[in-house]
């Protein structure tokens, strides 16, 4: 039997990471809020099935790079873009883009679960009637259905569809967020801190919901807990002042990371 | 490197650091009196090494205890991590040095009275002088976390394993001389092989010093010089 050395598996585990392609690549991003610069030059790809943990002190732009991914930025008045951000082939800051669409293909999900006063039903059905993804109503029960089942809901709330998304605990609540979010079949779920409001147990839930959905999804999430990016990602990359620091396999960046800055910021010494 | 924003953890991480070097000494001081008791039949001195034996046990134990709870809470990191778990490993080689110092005293009875020719005593002591230089150059390296001294280390156990080899081969030659020496030659024979187990738990530590400082493992194989395991085969 060919029995593969640890260093060769190791070798072998890391160039099929570096052969999973690339579903956005950003190219000298720079984010500028009025006079200040809260970007500089990052460059940072997302591969494809692979969930993303950006991670960095407050302050540091990984929201405000997340939110580059789908044109969240634009809402900001005075936020100004340089750079390119393409998601496949396709320009996301070209002129001729619709932005509605590019954010169907980009999904969010916020740090404050921010369900729509309506039933859960209607929470989820939302974006495919918006997006006319949907016709009859066999369509809807089952975008629906397969919706909830993929945010790991639907044996939670299935008897209670017509009941307001409000009502549910915060952690049901962040995962009809997903859940909805899911719905429209985006290509990326940008995520961020979709934990920080919720109890431990919750939290777990989130997290095997990431774990689960990579499959079907590319994720990038923002995170402040350094244990969460560590559990939930593949691929970590580090922020400090605006500046991408270090973009590193998970496994290597919590064990031996290349970069001082990184490694102060994960172990909570001062930097 | 700079310290935790939570000073407790500084203090947890300051208290596995300090009870190594403990240990260290310990050990250290075990293996030189049961080389002394060996060769001067100091059975009081034998017995004080095997009762000290218990006292690393214990640190090793409550190493180990330490290290459980500080990962459990504080979920260390990159070189906190590391540092934690080399601190679990290195207490386990200095508690086996400890028992290799002990089983030496515990035969210094056995051969106590049989009369050591005074060549081999030397060479048991010339061996047992390099082991714990060894052992106390790694401990230097342990406080200072020096990587590359930690590899000079590594590469000088071969130096310690080609004593050994002599030293077999002296005491294979006094036991065909005259059957009558080779229960007290055979009870020499393993002391010696403690001792030269000694250099390979230092060199064990050196290494874990070395992972700890770098995050990567030693480059190459560990240089070798230890024939016996072929020594009096038809092929030697």
């Amino acid at each position: 039997m060919n029995i593969m050395s640890e260093a060769a598996v190791e070798k072998a585990l890391d160039q099929k990471m570096n052969t999973v392609p690339f579903k956005m690549i950003g190219k000298d991003v720079s984010v500028y809020y009025g006079e200040k610069r809260a970007l500089f030059d990052v460059n940072l790809n997302i591969r494809e099935n692979t969930v993303t943990a950006l991670i960095g002190p407050s302050g540091c732009g990984k929201s405000t790079f997340l939110r580059t991914l789908n044109r969240m930025n634009d809402t900001i008045e005075n936020c100004r873009v340089t750079g390119k951000i393409t998601l496949d082939e396709d320009d996301i800051y070209d002129p001729t883009i619709d932005v509605v669409e590019l954010r169907a293909r980009v999904g969010m999900v916020f740090q404050k679960p921010n369900p729509f006063p309506k039933s859960i039903y209607d929470n989820v059905a939302y974006g495919p009637r918006i997006h006319g993804l949907a016709r009859t109503k066999a369509d809807f029960d089952e975008v629906v259905e397969t919706s909830l089942h993929k945010a790991g809901l639907w044996n939670e709330v299935k008897d209670r569809l017509h009941e307001p998304g409000t009502g549910l605990s915060g952690g049901q609540q962040q995962r009809l967020c997903i859940a909805r979010a899911v719905a429209v079949s985006p290509e990326v779920i940008l995520m961020d801190e979709p934990c920080s409001a919720l109890d431990p147990i919750a939290t777990a839930k989130v997290e095997e919901l990431i774990h689960e959905l990579r499959t079907n999804f590319t994720i990038v999430i923002v995170t402040h807990s350094m244990q969460q990016a560590a559990r939930v990602s593949q691929r970590t990359a580090m922020f400090h002042l605006g500046n991408l620091v270090e973009e590193n396999d998970t496994d290597k960046m919590f064990t031996n990371p290349d970069d001082q800055r990184t490694q102060d910021y994960i172990m909570g010494r001062f930097g | 490197m700079s310290m935790h924003i939570m000073s407790a953890y500084d203090e947890e991480l300051k208290y596995l650091t300090r009870r190594i070097s403990e240990m260290g000494g310990l050990a250290e001081q075990m293996v030189a009196e049961s080389v002394r008791a060996l060769v001067n039949s100091d059975l009081a001195l034998a017995q004080k090494v095997i009762s000290d034996d218990t006292v690393l046990d214990d640190a090793e134990r409550q190493i180990g205890e330490k290290a459980i709870v500080t990962i459990a809470k504080r979920q260390p990191v990159a070189a906190d991590l590391r540092e934690i778990m080399g601190s679990i490993r290195i207490a386990s080689d200095l508690e086996r040095v400890g028992d290799l110092g002990k089983n030496t005293a515990k035969r210094v009875i056995a051969v106590a009275g049989s009369g050591i020719p005074r060549k081999l005593a030397r060479g048991l002591e010339h061996l047992a002088e390099l082991a714990l230089v060894q052992l106390k150059e790694v401990l230097d390296v342990y406080a200072s976390r020096s990587p590359e001294k930690a590899n000079s280390i590594r590469e000088r156990d071969e130096e310690i394993d080609a004593i050994y080899t002599s030293l077999f081969r002296e005491l294979l030659t006094y036991m065909m001389e005259d059957p009558r020496n080779i229960t007290p030659c055979t009870h020499l024979l393993f002391c010696a092989k403690n001792i030269e187990r000694i250099g390979d738990h230092a060199t064990n530590i050196a290494e874990t010093i070395y992972y700890m400082a770098t995050g990567a493992q030693p480059e190459g194989e560990r240089p070798k010089d230890d024939n016996t395991s072929t020594l009096g085969s038809v092929n030697d």
